[in-house]
């Protein structure tokens, strides 16, 4: 294990951050509208979400870099921009963290599918060395693959980020089939932890696709199967349409009564994804520290 | 016919080099294009489909089913040329404004060809105007609306209000991982399915109302 990371879990359960592209939209940034280039063009409107993390407790937080791949930023133009948009990123999230709380940077999918042919497995490793290459060079704590649903990808994605000899979570979005315990791809959590076991990781996670209950059945059987750390990020429950507008209806408090049980269910680091936000990680912090 | 039987069942299993030999067999043995579609390609989707419903099998099992049925539709293209057959209907599909995302949108197109539905796809970030613009000028009997953000599903509201507004029957059917039946009914969209494999019932349904 790294080192970094057994002294973080020697404590207890981590406070990792909450949803980004919700905070960034309260900020300006228009449906639609390229977050990472945010990076660039307003780094002190992206830098008030790490500080509001910090503040609220996260003991780690991410940065605004899940979508700076060369696939999705040529979609918006800026193809050519990965190894900046990167940086900037990086750099934001560092500023916020001073020298008490650690940046994993985040990685997302490349929005392609190897099963469609849509990509090759070597231009996405190419894509993944690009963007891995430049966030381990402008100095991270750690690696965050995130908000996968193909494990194939994810895979790719895991080899490329262990080169950089930083510590790695490779985490799965759960929620398809009857009992919302698979991948997309039908993965179950048990073929999850083998794969990822097998590449290497340093911690095993999973995040989005549903609300904090149903992760914990998920943490559970990942954990009977290793004793990897796990990394747990729940959505807010499920989103709701109220007057044009989208709700989440599990709210901070909601959310931190369930923590107990997922803390016992095996989860190490415990956060937030989308439609959870500062107020979520403030009340997390809490109980965990409570408990 | 057990040779149809078969090719649905290759179609089920994505075996594609067994659903081509077989296909080209077909044609061989002078078997109506149409009898095909119907009992071999349509009939496998239709029961992968199905299970992918019920969640006995998930997105890879559907793309190679598609990836084999597409392999037959390629063989049989110039005999449904030569026979006339006509399309169950045209499809204009696409994510809407500000969505990216394409990969539900992508299944349901499959399942819609499956069918032997013409499909129009023209991918993500599509504007209201253009879903309109294209579906009159391929007189569409259908605008397929997908989006998987709940910032972005609403733009959905958008497109039937454009229909509406010009007085255009071509109906709208809507999905995506966030969206309801409830949601769906609010905007006034025509059809609604929970996934792919239902998507195509539910304009069957509305072509014969």
């Amino acid at each position: 294990m790294h080192a970094l990371i057994s002294t973080l879990i020697a404590k207890g359960p981590v406070v990792t951050d909450g949803a980004w592209g919700t905070e960034i939209q309260k900020r300006g940034l228009k449906t639609g509208e390229n977050p990472e280039s945010w990076n660039l063009s307003h780094p002190e409107l992206v830098e008030e979400v790490p500080k509001l993390y910090v503040d609220a407790g996260s003991q780690i937080i991410l940065t605004n870099t899940f979508g700076a791949n060369k696939f999705i930023q040529e979609k918006y133009g800026l193809g050519d921009q990965i190894a900046a948009l990167n940086k900037a990123g990086v750099e934001i999230s560092k500023r916020a963290a001073g020298d008490k709380t650690c940046v994993f940077a985040s990685i997302g999918p490349s929005g392609k599918m190897l099963l469609l042919e849509e990509v090759s497995e070597a231009d996405l490793q190419r894509a993944f060395e690009e963007q891995a290459g430049a966030i381990s060079e402008a100095g991270v704590d750690g690696i965050v693959i995130e908000t996968m649903t193909d494990i194939n990808e994810a895979l790719i994605a895991i080899n490329v980020a262990k080169q950089t000899g930083l510590p790695v979570v490779a985490s799965m979005v759960f929620g398809a089939g009857k009992d919302k315990d698979r991948t997309m791809m039908g993965a179950t959590p048990e073929e999850v932890v083998e794969k990822f076991t097998e590449a290497g990781v340093d911690i095993i996670g999973a995040n989005c696709g549903q609300g904090i209950e149903d992760f914990i059945p998920v943490c559970r059987r990942m954990k009977s199967i290793t004793n990897l750390p796990l990394w747990m990020k729940p959505n807010a429950g499920l989103p709701e349409v109220v007057d044009g507008k989208t709700v989440y209806n599990t709210t901070a408090q909601d959310f931190a009564e369930a923590v107990p049980k997922l803390v016992e269910a095996g989860a190490c680091f415990i956060g937030g994804c989308c439609g959870t936000g500062p107020e979520f990680i403030k009340k997390i912090a809490e109980t965990v520290g409570k408990l | 016919m057990e040779i149809l039987d078969q090719i649905s069942d290759f179609i089920q299993q994505g075996n594609m080099d067994e659903v081509a030999r077989l296909t080209n067999s077909t044609i061989e043995q002078n078997i109506s294009p149409q009898d095909i579609i119907d009992k071999g390609l349509v009939s496998g989707m239709g029961i992968i489909g199905e299970k992918f419903k019920n969640n006995e099998v998930f997105v890879p099992e559907m793309l190679i089913a598609a990836r084999a049925m597409n392999k037959a539709l390629e063989i049989l293209e110039p005999e449904m040329i030569n026979a006339d057959i006509k399309s169950a209907g045209t499809l204009v599909i696409g994510s809407v404004e500000g969505d990216l995302h394409d990969i539900g949108k992508n299944l349901v197109g499959i399942m819609f060809k499956g069918a032997g539905f013409k499909i129009i796809d023209l991918g993500v970030d599509v504007s209201a105007d253009r879903f309109i613009k294209t579906a009159k000028e391929n007189t569409a009997d259908f605008i397929g609306l997908s989006a998987l953000l709940t910032t972005t599903m609403t733009n959905m509201e958008d497109t039937i209000k454009g229909l509406k507004a010009e007085n255009l029957s071509i109906k709208v059917l809507v999905g995506g991982a966030p969206l309801t039946e409830k949601f769906a009914r609010e905007i006034e969209a025509d059809g609604y399915a929970p996934d792919a494999a239902s998507a195509v019932g539910v304009a069957r349904s509305l072509l014969t109302s």
